[in-house]
């Protein structure tokens, strides 16, 4: 379980995605095949600036062992500025969150693994001041 | 291509079977099925099972041989094969099935669906149904199934103007009907007040829009045509089975009001079929949450998108309707066995058309049935037809 959350530190601690500068399209996570391009993919790395708008949301309360302390938790769709649309947690009152809001991204722990007490990072969002 | 037809099905109970194993459960579902087509077991050529994750349910792999030996159709070599689509895994074994029967390869087979969930606790069991979506981008970030289903239903009321109480008429809908089967798991009726005062699950949904997650097992027999000539008076003829695929992450689709899938799938089925939704007389769907049975009304083309509410709201899909939709009480009442959830799907259809579903009955012809997997990854349709 562990390797395969570290192989993707770098896209989770920023958000780093890809573009496919054959068409334009941009991907969240990354791809390294544009499904539109298929075999003229031209695929290149791209960060996000992480700022962008709620499109959906839900406030989590029946949550997996992992999250049990931060019950209940926002999931969110994002929608960023400058890309793609990206599943992340907004940290603020379950009452502020509303479909519109604007977000800006954070970095903050995710969960920890009980047994050998690995902490997970990763981004989160926030309302925009 | 050969027709298929449907000549023997069983089901198991759904529900916490506490005192029941797989193996049991399984065995029930193929000896139903057996005798229901009055076949002895011997003329079988080939087995599918659809199975989500005995892996991580019971650590034990290799289900298709399980099955396959304790139904005794190890003893004459016959092939089985498990298929996995999270919880389409039903849908997929039937359609496996239907494949090698149209194909001419095997004249009479048996589909199969089993999954026995209650052998781990209900943690592991959000945790196992998570994976179905995508675990490194939407499981990482605390996203479970309800949560993504949450997520659709929000996007629908505030595109749509759907409402709570929309989803709650569906949830009643389907208790009212497993109030009526005896396979069911909740055989009582709720009321619209029970559901909006039921705590949430992930918001807006609330406990009372999921479906439970069961134990359970359903068996289908499929043979061609002149098979199932020589077996039955009331053969049950598959006109199309078909499947699509979709993004798996929310994140990627276009839009999340509508399961892409679903609106592929369900082309290929009718213009397969040479059939409109019009046509259609009864539905099982997958309300593995109420939204997902509103979302299907307008994907499987009975009502333009948006407008999914209207057909519960004016009584279109009860039993008494012009289109009833799960009269077997759907995941909600009858029971989610998930991988069993497919094939007892066509189960309910074929008592349907047959004229045999007891105090559930409705008057049809034509029959449909969507599986899904997961957050609409996988859509399998098929649609039926007594003959
Ligand atoms: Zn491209």
């Amino acid at each position: 379980m562990i390797p395969r959350f570290w192989r993707k530190i770098k896209y989770r601690y920023d958000i780093v995605g890809s573009v496919c500068e054959n068409c334009g399209t941009q991907f969240y996570p990354p791809r390294n095949f544009c499904p539109i391009c298929r075999r003229k993919s031209k695929i290149k790395e791209q960060r996000f600036n992480g700022r962008g708008k709620v499109l959906s949301y839900t406030i989590v309360h029946d949550t997996p062992d992992e999250f049990k302390l931060n019950k209940p938790y926002i999931v969110a769709l994002i929608e960023l500025d400058d890309g793609p649309i990206i599943t992340s947690q907004v940290v603020c009152d379950p009452q502020e969150i509303e479909v519109g809001m604007r977000v800006v991204k954070t970095f903050r722990k995710y969960f920890e693994d009980g047994e050998d007490g690995v902490i997970y990072y990763g981004t989160k969002f926030v309302p925009e001041k | 291509m050969e027709r298929v037809a449907i000549i023997g099905v069983g089901q198991s109970e759904f529900g916490e079977l506490w005192d029941k194993g797989f193996r049991e459960i399984v065995l029930k579902a193929g000896i139903d099925a057996l005798e229901d087509a009055g076949l002895e077991g011997k003329e079988i050529e080939a087995m599918y099972v659809g199975n989500m994750s005995g892996g991580r349910y019971l650590a034990q792999e290799h289900i298709a041989a399980l099955i396959a030996d304790y139904s005794g159709l190890s003893e004459m070599g016959v092939p089985s094969t498990r298929v996995e689509g999270a919880d389409a895994s039903g849908g997929l074994a039937l359609r496996q099935a239907y494949l090698s029967v149209a194909s001419g390869l095997h004249e009479i087979v048996i589909a199969a669906g089993a999954e026995k969930v209650t052998d781990v606790g209900s943690e592991m069991t959000t945790d196992i149904m998570a994976s179905s979506a995508d675990r490194e981008w939407e499981g990482f970030v605390g996203a479970t199934i309800p949560a993504l289903y949450a997520l659709m239903a929000r996007m629908h009321f505030t595109k749509y103007g759907t409402t709570p109480e929309d989803l709650a008429l569906i949830s009643v809908k389907n208790h009212r009907n497993g109030a009526l089967n005896p396979k069911a798991q909740f055989r009582r009726e709720i009321k619209v007040e029970d559901v909006l005062k039921s705590p949430f699950v992930a918001e807006p949904l609330r406990l009372l829009d999921c479906a439970p997650l069961s134990d359970g097992a359903a068996a289908i027999i499929l043979a061609n045509e002149k098979v199932a000539r020589e077996y039955t008076d009331s053969p049950v003829f598959i006109k199309a089975c078909t499947q699509a695929s979709d993004y798996l992450a929310l994140q990627n689709r276009e839009d999340i009001t509508t399961m892409r899938a679903v609106k592929i799938a369900a082309d290929m089925a009718y213009d397969q079929a040479g059939l409109k939704p019009e046509d259609i007389d009864v539905v099982e769907l997958h309300d593995s949450f109420t939204i997902a049975e509103l979302i299907a009304y307008e994907d499987l083309g009975f009502v333009e998108k948006g407008r999914g509410a209207e057909l519960i709201r004016e009584g279109i899909t009860s039993l008494d309707g012009s289109l009833p939709a799960n009269p077997s009480g759907g995941l909600k009442a009858c029971g989610h066995a998930i991988g069993a959830t497919g094939i007892r799907q066509a189960v309910e259809i074929t008592y349907q058309l047959r004229g045999k579903a007891g105090k559930r009955q409705v008057e049809a012809e034509m029959g449909l049935s969507l599986n899904i997997g997961g957050t609409g990854a996988t859509a399998v349709i098929t649609i039926y037809e007594i003959g």
